[in-house]
């Protein structure tokens, strides 16, 4: 083989794992991406059908009821709209009523919002920037939340 | 008082590093000795101040000295020792400071030990990584200061956040940043390489230790972020594809290429321009993890408070020196000469291939972990991209890099000898078959694909274990021979081999755990017993009890395997006094076949408690695979080839500039 001919089997191989990779991240950009949506846009149907998503706001004060083992169910609001939540497992040790939380799941019949994960992250007043951010989108003004300096 | 002179300290190596930026360039420019001379006394005495200055600041947080802004936020009286050491880099700005100071170690590393280098390339290198140092103290004095005072002083600190105070937490941060500021060595002798516009074995053999170094730490640093989240998270997982594990995942993958290409470049002084560019890009990621985890800009487990002025000032320095880095390559990569030719089947051609696949695995996980934020620019509609597409990209490319793998070893340099590899390569296949087998008739359940996954992990250990031995020739030469020759073999060989083996291991461990893993949920009340994974767990109640900064409420399961007692498992849930936060305490029991996981939930409306189980199947081999990695690295480090600063074999020394 020449030196030409062995550049080109490398820039061959290089090009033909590069463009199998990008076929690959198209294909996977296309299926396992999960959207986030705030109840508003649940509520204006602005998600697509039977698809996944993430649902994020703030657990509606006095909304928590837990029901047989270990099944819960509590309302996720915005402030404007609010998404009943239907759960079943561990809600992780943030999980409070009037704070943030980011819930993955979709709608189920009856319009409850079916998750199959609930996060609540590890800071006392931190929300979900994603919350923060369609809250404030929504005009919800925002307390003063702790922050470290 | 400490901490003013620790501030005053930090401002004086800030004048340091930015005569240590300007002056030995300029000197290697004009090729004036006394200028480049200058380098290393810099670079010590930056090393000095920096250090002063985190004592100082390391001092006011075992003092519990609360007048300090940065003490009294992250601090408590009431907080054991060891978390007040580790709440120095616990919170942004400290461990920033941790940052610079293991930068300054490195630049100083390189002022002691380089008396064998060309003298311009030395002053070259402590130049660039003067400028680094220099962008970085900018960056802690302007946004992130730590030696603010706070007036009237707090009675006491609002302490550390309790899931961070943690024995394996407390040392990653350090471990990761030796790994991230290590890189920056390759960066800078890379630099320093394009700006003399020459490269050579010499130039190869100075870059790997350091990154072989950067890269052992950075192995450690992720493995204990993974097994901390494993086992204090309470999620049962290791790895969540978050993007700030990403953000880390991303160098070690780009150092991992790096270190095999500049392999290549030492022995055969083929691929230069690639590993320099290599370098470069290496320790761009490491800025960019550092940028990802400082500016808040993506949703994390790990979001620190959201500060856009430190994030804009971190995205600059990103910019000036990934941009700076590559367009100094783009002018000058093309006076690097090439050199060395090789067959496509060869050790060459086998590294090739890791490097391709590597940097490709490494594209897909950065398009993962930024198309969110080039989503949100562009449309504004928010989403998470998680494990589905990461399992769909990146593992398909790590599979025919294992599968290449155990044959890069066996092949020799220039041209290789397919055939006479795979019969050497038999027991591998062997074990390998075998344990596909024993997989498919063990497993009861699982996805079809999973055997083969560890047959992959076996294959590529068996195929470790056969690298040495059929060097030595094994079950050819007498026994004698082998023995002397297994003596005599390099500790690199054998450090190859160890990483090898620990990543198949590691392999095993990952597809064992992904796939066979048995999860149950349920309410139990005191005297229920629960069945899981051969396991049998009787729940006995719950205890209230006191830490030294924390009230729990600890279960006691009583844990039969074979109808025989296997142990007792205390999981909790605990409430820290300061700040105020639940924490989740996972009871484990390990064993070689895998880990029984129980954590507690919540009290139920019926007087029952919430409990999860988990048997996470060979999960355990993550984690040591990690560690023999590690070990491995370290070994090939203390080849006696390979010590940082050992002089170059006299055919390969390159005669000092004058």
């Amino acid at each position: 083989m020449t030196r030409k001919q062995r550049r080109g089997l490398l820039i061959g191989v290089a090009v033909g794992v590069l463009s199998l990779a990008a076929v690959l991240v198209l294909f996977a950009l296309e299926d396992s991406i999960v959207f986030f949506h705030t109840p508003s846009d649940v509520a204006e149907g602005r998600m697509a059908p039977e698809r996944r998503f993430r649902l994020g706001g703030l657990v509606a004060k006095g909304s928590l009821k837990r029901g047989a083992g270990t099944k819960v169910s509590f309302d996720v609001t915005d402030t404007l709209k609010t998404v009943p939540v239907s759960y079943d497992g561990i809600l992780p040790d943030l999980f409070r009523e009037g704070q943030g939380v980011v819930a993955e799941g979709r709608i189920g019949p009856g319009g409850v919002f079916e998750a199959d994960s609930v996060l609540a992250k590890h800071d006392e007043n931190y929300m979900p920037p994603e919350v923060a951010k369609a809250l404030r989108e929504k005009g919800v003004k925002l307390g003063q939340g702790a922050t470290h300096p | 008082m400490l901490i003013e002179l620790g501030h005053f300290a930090l401002v004086l190596a800030l004048f340091i590093a930015m005569v240590q930026t300007v002056v030995p360039a300029w000197g290697a420019l004009r090729s004036d000795d006394r200028m480049m001379e200058l380098a290393a006394p810099a670079s010590l005495s930056q090393l000095l101040l920096v250090l002063i200055a985190f004592v100082a600041l390391m001092h006011a947080y075992v003092t519990s000295d609360f007048s300090v802004l940065n003490v009294a936020a992250n601090s408590h009286s009431m907080k054991p020792v060891i978390y007040k050491i580790s709440g120095v880099w616990g919170n942004h700005e400290g461990s920033m400071v941790l940052w610079v100071l293991i930068l300054a170690i490195f630049g100083a590393a390189v002022a002691l030990f380089g008396d064998n280098l060309p003298v311009t390339l030395k002053a070259n290198v402590l130049s660039v990584q003067a400028s680094i140092a220099t962008a970085f103290i900018l960056f802690i004095l302007l946004t992130s200061n730590p030696f603010l005072r706070l007036d009237p002083a707090p009675v006491d600190g609002q302490g550390l956040n309790p899931i961070l105070q943690d024995p394996a937490l407390a040392f990653h941060p350090p471990f990761l940043y030796m790994g991230y500021v290590g890189f920056s060595m390759a960066f800078s002798f890379a630099v320093a390489a394009l700006i003399e516009g020459r490269t050579d074995a010499a130039w190869a053999r100075w870059v790997r230790p350091w990154t072989l170094l950067a890269w052992i730490c950075l192995t450690l640093g992720i493995a204990m972020g993974s097994w901390w989240a494993y086992y204090e998270l309470g999620w049962g997982g290791w790895w969540f594809w978050d993007p700030v594990e990403n953000a880390s995942f991303m160098p070690w993958l780009a150092g991992t290429a790096l270190l095999h290409s500049a392999l290549v470049m030492e022995k055969r002084e083929a691929l230069k321009v690639w590993t320099v560019l290599l370098a470069i890009l290496t320790f761009s990621l490491s800025l960019m993890g550092t940028f990802l985890v400082r500016s808040g800009v993506l949703s994390s487990v790990h979001a620190f408070a959201v500060d856009p002025e430190r994030g804009t000032f971190v995205l600059v320095i990103m910019i000036l020196f990934t941009g700076g880095g590559l367009a100094l390559f783009g002018a000058r990569a093309g006076a690097l000469r090439q050199g060395g030719i090789f067959a496509p089947i060869s050790r060459e051609g086998g590294l090739v291939l890791n490097n391709i696949l590597l940097t490709t695995g490494c594209a897909t996980v950065l398009c993962g972990t930024l198309y969110p934020l080039a989503l949100e620019a562009l449309t504004g509609d928010k989403i998470s991209v998680g494990a589905p597409y990461f399992n769909a990209t990146f593992v398909p490319l790590m599979v025919p890099l294992l599968l290449a793998l155990p044959a890069g070893p066996f092949l020799a340099w220039k041209r290789g000898d397919l055939k006479g590899v795979s019969q050497r390569l038999f027991f591998a296949m062997l074990a390998a078959l075998l344990g596909l087998v024993a997989t498919f008739a063990i497993a009861e359940r699982g996805p079809w694909l999973a055997p083969f996954g560890i047959a992959l992990g076996l294959w590529v250990m068996a195929g470790a274990v056969l690298d040495p031995l059929s060097r030595a020739r094994f079950g050819v030469g007498s026994r004698e021979e082998v023995l002397r020759r297994l003596g005599n073999l390099p500790r690199s060989a054998y450090g190859t081999a160890l990483a090898h083996f620990g990543l198949g291991l590691a392999v095993i461990g990952i597809v064992g755990t992904s796939a066979y893993r048995v999860e149950r949920i349920l309410p139990m009340r005191s005297g229920d017993k629960v069945e899981i994974a051969g396991y049998s767990l009787e729940f006995r109640g719950l205890t209230s009890g006191r830490g030294p900064n924390y009230t729990e409420e600890t279960a006691l399961f009583e844990v039969e395997h074979g109808g025989r007692p296997a142990t007792e498992l205390r999981p909790s849930k605990r409430l820290y006094d300061a700040p105020p936060q639940p924490t989740t305490e996972a009871g484990i029991h390990a064993s070689w076949a895998g880990d029984l996981y129980v954590v507690l939930g919540d009290p139920q409306a019926d007087g029952s408690t919430a409990v999860r189980l988990y048997f996470n199947p060979l999960v355990r081999g993550i984690w040591i695979g990690a560690v023999l990695m590690f070990l491995g690295g370290g070994l090939s480090l203390l080849d006696r080839r390979l010590r940082v600063g050992a002089p170059a074999p006299a055919s390969a020394r390159v005669v000092p500039a004058e």
